[in-house]
């Protein structure tokens, strides 16, 4: 770097952090300075973006959103780019958001009263095509299997599972272990969209469909049944050592905040940590969007409008 | 003997085919192999062998050396990952002290700059998007969010989208005339009255920063490799390597540096789009003949006058082409910027394919297409405007533009305050369209997707089926049976053949990259799903190139269309295509073949257009026909240039199936994808990028060196 570089940078640092710096103020109060609240790419958690962001306001406090992926937040969080992260799903998220808590800047801030299911399963009208379903054991019988058939799945029948980003070879690990591994194979999808759109395309075509899905969702509404597979239990899954013979748990919905957050904005960090949703009032929120089809913004405000009783006691 | 001598290289190529078919033949697939599924670092297995160099441990499973190598740069992604972290989180921790906690934090001296780099172009971001949008933020910048909270008086208000659309209709008139004129306004009142205006100021606000930037910065390093050898020597690599790495794998790396937000959507943007400007400038600079120069210097200019006066005006033409490139690019960043934090269309449009609402995507989508089409039209007649010097112009001439924007401020302003009181309890519609009050086809669009896959699907169905089970399901598995000392014969064969041993020794250091990475398996997917994109798309692209060549209304319709399907973003007819062709590689084939015709189209047309009308009518004259004289003259003699129109097509083709990704592939591209969420993610990303790159760079290597000896040979150089 040549010596020009250098003072190039150290004016730009010197005009920016003038820029950027701000006056001192009593820590009793909260800072002014805007929360910085993620929102990812699926409905719920807009609008509870929205939802919490309307409550902080309510406080007197300023707030941004920032379009951010689900799982680097958890490192922006840490940086301090990002203020908070209200929806950690457990199955989903876990890993990223212990790998942040590991390295330190990263607060645990608390879970919220919904449990989460993350695992396969299938929309309601596929029941008839294989009888015995939800019991895993009905995924045994070949002329299940059968119905299932893609033409890239090689006879198989094929389950779709989300992005390999999700929880790696968990899936496939599983569908080996059970000993279904001649009658089923495993694809992974690109995204959250590729599964609607499957969803989508089976409905219409009236065929079979083993999807990766979760709950609370928008999907719950038109029902969506969750496979029984033999139940979770501590270090049942391959990468903590067991034999991968085991379903997802019932997991956490955990909220995080930066370790920056309760110095700065302690009020707002106190109703953040009581902040408190279950499982009616978030579907609630994405039907909102997803059947009422108004925008994110709209939906919490009228979500914030008809349910004062709920988020006012998080703020005392 | 006589055929051998007069046709020296065919049998070399029958040569190197024989060798490599009978390395295919002789190296068994062993039986322990099958296409690895996860990677082998995610499962310990007995059966891996593990090595540990420069304190990494790199886990694999071992085959014979001449049917996979071996990873041995298996610790290179995990080395450069630890690095970054290193440099970011560890390097030199400094004191800081922070406002918020009135307390010192420590802070590593890189994570620092990065923020305050990146600090200065929120800055920016804000003010360009404040003064479209209005907020808070810029006085805030010189005073602090307790005086904003104390005087809100202070919020600027923002333009109302009446006088946006009154200054573009003026600039394009200024700029050239009333076409662009007529142009500007229809683009501006098509996205307020779809309701699109606040995402899409909040797009141009932050490609209004980057297109600029990427300007400035890929000019000067242009002009610094025109000056220096140096410079360009260690610039050329870096820019060869940037120019075909697919953008998805540079989000990765930039999200660690500098965060997520619209800074970061900045600087990813420049980072894709200053390599075609530096090249394009170094190009033009080139092409200047030394008389010119001479002129220059005999009229006593020093360096800097010789530079701006003389060498950059005559090298425009070149780096006008730039300008096109850096604004296609930063809008076709529009969407995958939206994944590190850029506000607006991008945004949206995810959002509402989440949905799978694609009406409603196609509006956005369109919405960045016109935008696009309109900046670049603007800025090309901007620089292709001569300054009247010699003008006598009346004041009210000199300055009518100006008075004419005054009033369009003015009556805006008025416009906008009446609006506050005749809509008084909804929305200011002479000030904002709001996102959802405007107008949209959406349903209409969504009914056409509905009625599509009415009407088509089932035959669509039995052609998908077919083709996965005839065509590429083979092809796939083909390139799997490939031993890999089969493939690396084969591309290092090749590259003697067509450049000698320095062609065979790059293309050999290339292949061989990608063959010691841990990622060989699904180097040769990705490769599979390019190569039939590659050919069905040059396939396409020459028949309706060579058609729309013909008439000269084809080929400028042809080209508009090149335009808009290049900067529309790809990410909304993936749903459509995934719910006609479900969650397979023929989805994202299509993809693949709609984005990769574009270059091929371009470049036939061009090539066509390139051959001097002379020839034409000495062709003519000799008395053949069309047909004779698009096959034994044209053709031949618009060769070379579609060629590198073929090599574009390869590295359009590869962004689009790394992106295809999305859709579920598995190749390098779902390791890309991976990689955000993956702990040693920065590195990995990286890696798995120059990966893809040098798939590319194989393929630039040998079409450029042909071209060039093809280009002696016609003696057209």
């Amino acid at each position: 770097m040549g010596e020009n570089m250098k003072k190039l940078i150290s004016l730009l640092s010197a005009i920016v952090i003038s820029f950027v710096s701000f006056t001192g103020i009593a820590l009793s109060a909260d800072s002014k300075k805007p929360i910085v609240i993620p929102t990812h790419n699926w409905s719920s958690q807009v609008v509870m973006a929205y939802v919490i962001g309307g409550i902080f306001e309510d406080m007197g406090n300023n707030v941004e959103y920032v379009p951010a992926d689900s799982q680097a937040v958890y490192e922006s969080i840490r940086i301090g780019d990002v203020t908070i992260s209200h929806e950690v799903w457990e199955s989903a998220f876990g890993k990223s958001f212990t790998t942040a808590l590991d390295k330190g800047g990263l607060l645990d801030w608390g879970d919220h009263e919904a449990r989460t299911l993350e695992d396969m399963g299938y929309p309601n009208w596929v029941a008839k095509l294989c009888p015995g379903l939800p019991d895993w054991n009905a995924l045994k019988n070949k002329d299940c299997a059968k119905n299932f058939v893609t033409p890239d799945s090689g006879g198989k029948g094929r389950m779709l599972e989300g992005p390999q980003t999700w929880h790696g070879d968990l899936i496939p690990q599983r569908i080996e272990a059970l000993g279904l591994g001649d009658l089923w194979t495993v694809k992974f999808a690109g995204s959250a969209d590729a599964l609607w759109a499957e969803l989508a395309a089976a409905k219409k075509e009236g065929r079979g469909t083993i999807i990766f899905n979760w709950t609370p969702n928008f999907t719950d509404g038109a029902g969506f049944t969750f496979i029984d597979f033999p139940p979770y239990t501590a270090g049942c899954r391959p990468e903590d050592g067991g034999d991968g013979k085991c379903g997802s748990p019932d997991g956490y919905l955990k909220k995080a905040v930066n370790a920056d957050f309760p110095k700065t904005h302690p009020k707002a960090a106190a109703m953040f940590k009581k902040l408190s949703f279950s499982t009616g009032q978030i579907g609630a929120m994405a039907a909102l969007v997803d059947i009422d089809k108004m925008t994110h913004e709209d939906a919490a405000k009228k979500w914030l409008k008809d349910n004062k009783k709920v988020w006012k006691k998080f703020t005392k | 003997m006589e055929l051998l001598k007069k046709y020296p290289k065919l049998f070399q190529w029958l040569f190197l085919l024989i060798v490599f078919f009978a390395l295919c033949f002789s190296i068994d697939v062993p039986e322990t192999y099958k296409f690895i599924r996860g990677q082998a670092e995610f499962i310990k297995d007995p059966n891996q062998s593990t090595y540990t160099l420069f304190g990494k441990e790199v886990r694999y499973y071992a085959f014979d050396v001449l049917w996979r190598l071996p990873p041995l740069l298996g610790w290179l992604p995990i080395w450069v990952n630890d690095s970054l972290f290193f440099l970011l989180n560890e390097w030199m921790p400094m004191e800081f002290w922070n406002e918020d906690t009135q307390e010192f934090k420590t802070r590593p001296l890189v994570l620092q700059i990065t923020r305050n780099i990146t600090a200065f172009m929120t800055f920016l971001i804000e003010l360009i998007r404040e003064i479209l949008l209005g907020g808070v933020k810029t006085v805030v910048a010189f005073s602090s969010w307790d005086w904003i909270d104390k005087n809100p008086w202070a919020e600027l208000p923002g333009l109302p989208w009446t006088i946006v659309t009154a200054g573009a209709v003026i600039l394009g008139y200024k700029l050239s005339g009333k076409g662009l004129a007529i142009f500007a306004g229809l683009v501006m009142i098509y996205i307020s009255v779809f309701g699109q205006w606040k995402p899409s100021m909040q797009t141009l606000s932050f490609i209004l920063v980057a297109a600029p930037l990427s300007f400035i910065f890929g000019l000067t390093l242009g002009v610094m490799a025109y000056k220096s050898k140096r410079v360009e020597k260690a610039l050329y690599p870096i820019l060869l390597v940037m120019q075909t790495m697919p953008q998805y794998a540079v989000l990765v790396p930039a999200m660690v540096l500098f965060g997520i937000g619209d800074h970061a959507a900045v600087i990813i943007t420049m980072v894709v789009a200053i390599p075609p400007m530096i090249l394009l400038t170094l190009l033009g600079l080139r092409a200047v003949s030394s008389e010119v120069i001479e002129a220059g210097k005999m009229s006593g200019c020093n360096n800097w006058q010789l530079m701006t006066k003389v060498l950059i005006p005559t090298a425009r033409r070149d780096i006008l082409i730039g300008v096109n490139q850096v604004i296609m690019v930063c809008f076709s960043m529009a969407v995958i910027a939206a994944f590190i934090g850029a506000k607006g269309l991008g945004w949206n449009l995810l959002l509402a394919l989440n949905q799978l609402n694609i009406g409603l995507a196609l509006e956005a989508g369109l919405c960045i297409s016109m935008i696009a089409i309109l900046l670049d039209k603007m800025s090309l007649a901007w620089a292709n405007k001569q300054e009247d010097y010699f003008g006598n112009l009346t004041f009210f001439q000199r300055y009518k533009n100006t008075l004419f924007f005054a009033g369009a401020v003015l009556i805006g302003a008025i416009l906008a305050y009446a609006g506050s009181f005749l809509f008084k309890d909804s929305f200011n519609y002479f000030s904002e369209i709001p996102h959802n009050k405007g107008i949209s086809f959406a349903d209409f669009w969504n009914k056409g997707v509905d009625w599509i896959w009415d009407t088509f699907f089932q035959t669509l169905k039995i052609f998908n089926t077919w083709l996965i089970t005839e065509v590429l399901q083979p092809m796939r598995a083909l390139y799997l049976r490939m031993p890999a000392v089969a493939t690396v014969v084969l591309v290092v064969g090749a590259g003697y053949i067509i450049g000698g041993i320095r062609s065979a020794l790059v293309t050999a250091g290339l292949v061989l990259f990608i063959a010691l990475s841990p990622w060989w398996d699904r180097a040769l997917v990705t490769t599979y799903m390019a190569t039939f994109g590659v050919i069905a798309s040059c396939t396409i692209g020459l028949t309706v190139g060579t058609l729309c060549q013909q008439n000269q209304y084809t080929t400028k319709f042809m080209l508009a269309v090149c335009d808009i399907f290049q900067t529309f973003p790809s990410f909304v007819y993936l749903i459509p295509v995934m719910m006609l062709f479900g969650i397979t590689d023929t989805s994202v084939l299509i993809a693949v073949i709609v984005y990769a015709t574009i270059p091929a189209t371009r470049y036939t047309i061009e090539g066509l257009r390139s051959v001097p009308t002379a020839l034409h009518d000495a062709a003519s004259m000799s008395g053949v026909t069309k047909l004779q004289r698009l096959i034994n003259i044209e053709f031949p003699i618009a060769f070379p240039h579609m060629m590198l129109g073929v090599n574009q097509t390869i590295v359009f083709a590869l962004f689009m199936v790394i992106i295809g990704a999305f859709i579920g592939t598995e190749d390098l591209g779902q390791y890309i994808l991976k990689a955000l969420s993956d702990k040693a993610g920065g590195g990995k990303g990286l890696i798995l990028g120059i990966c893809v790159a040098f798939i590319a760079l194989i393929f630039d290597n040998l079409i450029r060196t042909w071209v060039q000896k093809r280009k002696k040979h016609l003696g057209i150089d």
